[in-house]
C-alpha cells in the first residue's frame, strides 16, 4: 500500500469507526461524520448535475446557436420563484407543465405494468391449473397465491364488520401479510448485517492488514 | 438504580438486556467471522440460475445493458453483483453498455468498471477497452426521461460517453441505436430505479430485464418474476454470493454470507433470551396482578 492510498484509506476507517460510535452514543464524533456525508453527497451531487445537465444541455446548446434551449432554461429558473413568497406563485406554472407530462407518461404504463399484468398474472396461472396445465406443486402455489391475495383483500374491506364468515376471511388475510412482513422482516435483517459486514472486511482486510503487512 | 437492578431477577435482566450489548456480541461475532473467514455452501436459487443461464446462452458479440442503478450506501450487497456480472461479459465476451442513474453513482461505477477490468486483465493478460468491449454512459438527472430517450436512441440522453468522447466515434456504438439491438438489461439497484426498469424499460419496449436488487427490496419484487416481467433476480448478499459461486470466483459475498449464518445466530439467540424472559416476567406480573 503507497503513502497516499495508506492515509486515504486510514481516514477512511477513522471515519468508519466515528460512525460506529453512535452505537454506544450520541457523541461529536458521530455527528461530525454525519454532517460530512450529507455534506459531501450534496456538494458532489450539485458538480454531477452541473457537469452532466447544465453545461452540455444548455451553454453547449447556447453556444451552438440553439436559442430555444432558453425556454426550458427559464422553466427552470421560474422553479425557484418558490424561495420568494411574493413570487412564489409562478413556479406553478413550470410544475403544472412538469406534472403534465409526469402524470401522461407514467399513468397508462404504470396501469400496465403493475395493475393489469399483475391482476392476469394472477387469473392466467388460476386458468392453466383449471385446465391441469400445471405441475402438482405449481398448482399448489397457485391455489396459496390465489387464496392469499383474495384473504388479504377481503382484509381491507371495511365496508362490511369484519364477523362471521368475513372476520375469518380477514383473519387469514392477516396471517398472509403477516407471512409477507415476515420474509420481508429477514430479508431487511440481512441487508442491515450486510452493511456491518462489508465494513468490517473494509476495516480488517482493506485497512488493518493491508497497512501492517 | 443499582439497588433496583440488584433485586431483579433472570428473567427480568433477560427481558430488559441493555441494546449495547446486543451490538457488542454482534459486532464481536462479526470480526472473529472476518478474520476466521469460515466457508459455507452456497445453495443457487432458480432465480439466480435464470439469469446466469440466460447470460451464458448469449453469444459472442452481443450486447447487454448494465443498469448501476446505485450509490455508495448499498454498495455493500450491490458491488459484488456488478463485479460478478461485469466478469462473465468479459469472459463471455459480451459487449456492455453501462450506465449509472444514480446522482452519486457515477464515480462509484466507473472504479468498478476499472477494477474489474484489471481483474480480467489479471487472469487472461487482456485488459478490456473503453469503446470496444464497454461503454460507460454515466449519469444523466430523471432516470426515468432517459430510460425512455435510451428505448429511442442512446445518443438522445447521451451524446457522449461518461468519458466525454462521442458516441459515435467509439466502434462499439457503431449500428447500436436502442434496446432492440440489445438482448437484456441488468438492472442492479438500491433505488426506484427498477421500477422504472419494469414500467418504462421492459412495459413500455418490452426490453428482457433482470434485476439484483438490496435484501430491503427483494420481496417487492417477486410478483414481477412470476409474470414474467423480469426473467431473473438478485437479492441481496445472498444473491450476490449466489453469482460469484455461479461465476466461479468466490469473493466479498460469499465470505459475507458465511459471516451472516454466525451472525443471524446471535440475532436469533438474543430474540429466544428476550422472549423467555417476556414470558417469564408476563406470568409473574399476572400472578402480581
Amino acid at each position: 500500500m503507497d503513502f497516499a492510498t495508506a492515509i486515504a484509506t486510514t481516514v477512511a476507517a477513522v471515519l468508519t469507526l466515528c460512525i460506529f460510535s453512535f452505537l454506544y452514543k450520541d457523541n461529536p464524533f458521530y455527528k461530525f461524520t454525519e454532517h460530512l456525508v450529507v455534506g459531501v453527497s450534496a456538494g458532489y451531487w450539485v458538480s454531477i448535475l452541473y457537469v452532466n445537465v447544465a453545461i452540455p444541455n444548455i451553454w453547449q446548446k447556447l453556444l451552438a446557436g440553439k436559442w430555444w434551449y432558453l425556454i426550458p432554461a427559464f422553466l427552470g429558473v421560474l422553479m425557484w420563484t418558490r424561495i420568494v413568497k411574493r413570487w412564489a406563485w409562478i413556479s406553478r406554472y413550470p410544475l403544472a407543465f412538469y406534472l403534465g407530462i409526469a402524470t401522461g407518461v407514467a399513468i397508462p404504463l404504470e396501469m400496465q405494468t403493475k395493475v393489469l399484468e399483475q391482476i392476469f398474472g394472477t387469473v392466467q396461472s388460476f386458468v392453466a391449473l383449471h385446465n391441469s396445465q400445471t405441475d402438482f406443486w405449481a398448482g399448489i402455489n397457485t391455489v396459496v397465491v390465489v387464496i392469499g391475495i383474495i384473504t388479504s383483500l377481503v382484509y381491507f374491506f371495511f365496508s362490511k364488520e369484519h364477523k362471521g364468515a368475513t372476520g375469518g376471511i380477514a383473519k387469514v388475510g392477516i396471517w398472509t401479510l403477516m407471512i409477507g412482513f415476515g420474509a420481508s422482516f429477514g430479508y431487511t435483517v440481512m441487508a442491515r448485517i450486510s452493511l456491518l459486514i462489508e465494513r468490517v472486511q473494509f476495516l480488517i482486510d482493506d485497512w488493518l492488514l493491508k497497512l501492517f503487512s | 438504580m443499582t439497588e433496583q437492578n440488584s433485586r431483579k431477577n433472570i428473567f427480568e435482566r433477560m427481558f430488559a438486556i441493555d441494546r449495547r450489548w446486543v451490538y457488542g456480541f454482534l459486532m464481536l461475532a462479526v470480526v472473529l467471522s472476518v478474520i476466521a473467514k469460515p466457508v459455507i455452501p452456497i445453495p443457487i436459487s432458480k432465480e439466480a440460475r435464470s439469469i446466469y443461464d440466460y447470460m451464458n446462452s448469449l453469444s459472442d458479440g452481443d450486447y447487454i445493458h448494465l443498469a448501476m442503478d446505485y450509490d455508495p450506501s448499498t454498495l455493500a450487497e450491490l458491488h459484488p453483483m456488478t463485479r460478478a456480472v461485469l466478469k462473465q461479459c468479459f469472459e463471455k465476451k459480451i459487449k456492455v453498455i453501462i450506465t449509472a442513474l444514480h446522482q452519486n453513482g457515477p464515480g462509484m461505477a466507473a472504479e468498478a468498471i476499472d477494477t474489474a477490468c484489471q481483474r480480467h486483465f489479471e487472469l487472461t493478460g487482456y485488459r478490456p477497452e473503453s469503446g470496444k468491449d464497454w461503454v460507460f454512459l454515466g449519469y444523466k438527472p430523471y432516470p426515468i426521461l432517459i430510460i425512455l430517450g435510451m428505448g429511442q436512441n442512446y445518443r438522445i440522453p447521451f451524446p457522449n460517453d461518461y468519458y466525454n468522447v462521442p458516441l459515435d466515434s467509439l466502434p462499439m456504438m457503431k449500428g447500436i441505436r436502442n434496446y432492440q439491438n440489445i438482448k437484456a438489461v441488468i438492472n442492479i439497484s438500491g433505488t426506484s430505479a427498477t421500477d422504472w426498469w419494469i414500467t418504462y424499460g421492459n412495459g413500455r419496449y418490452q426490453v428482457p430485464l433482470a434485476i439484483g436488487v438490496t435484501g430491503v427490496m427483494a420481496t417487492d419484487y417477486y410478483p414481477y418474476l412470476q409474470t414474467g416481467q423480469i426473467f431473473g433476480i438478485l437479492g441481496g448478499l445472498q444473491g450476490a454470493a449466489e453469482y460469484e459461486t455461479l461465476v466461479g470466483t468466490p469473493g466479498k459475498a460469499v465470505e459475507g454470507m458465511s459471516v451472516q449464518v454466525v451472525a443471524h445466530s446471535i440475532i436469533i439467540i438474543f430474540i429466544i433470551v428476550g422472549n423467555i424472559g417476556y414470558f417469564a416476567t408476563r406470568k409473574k406480573n399476572r400472578v402480581g396482578l
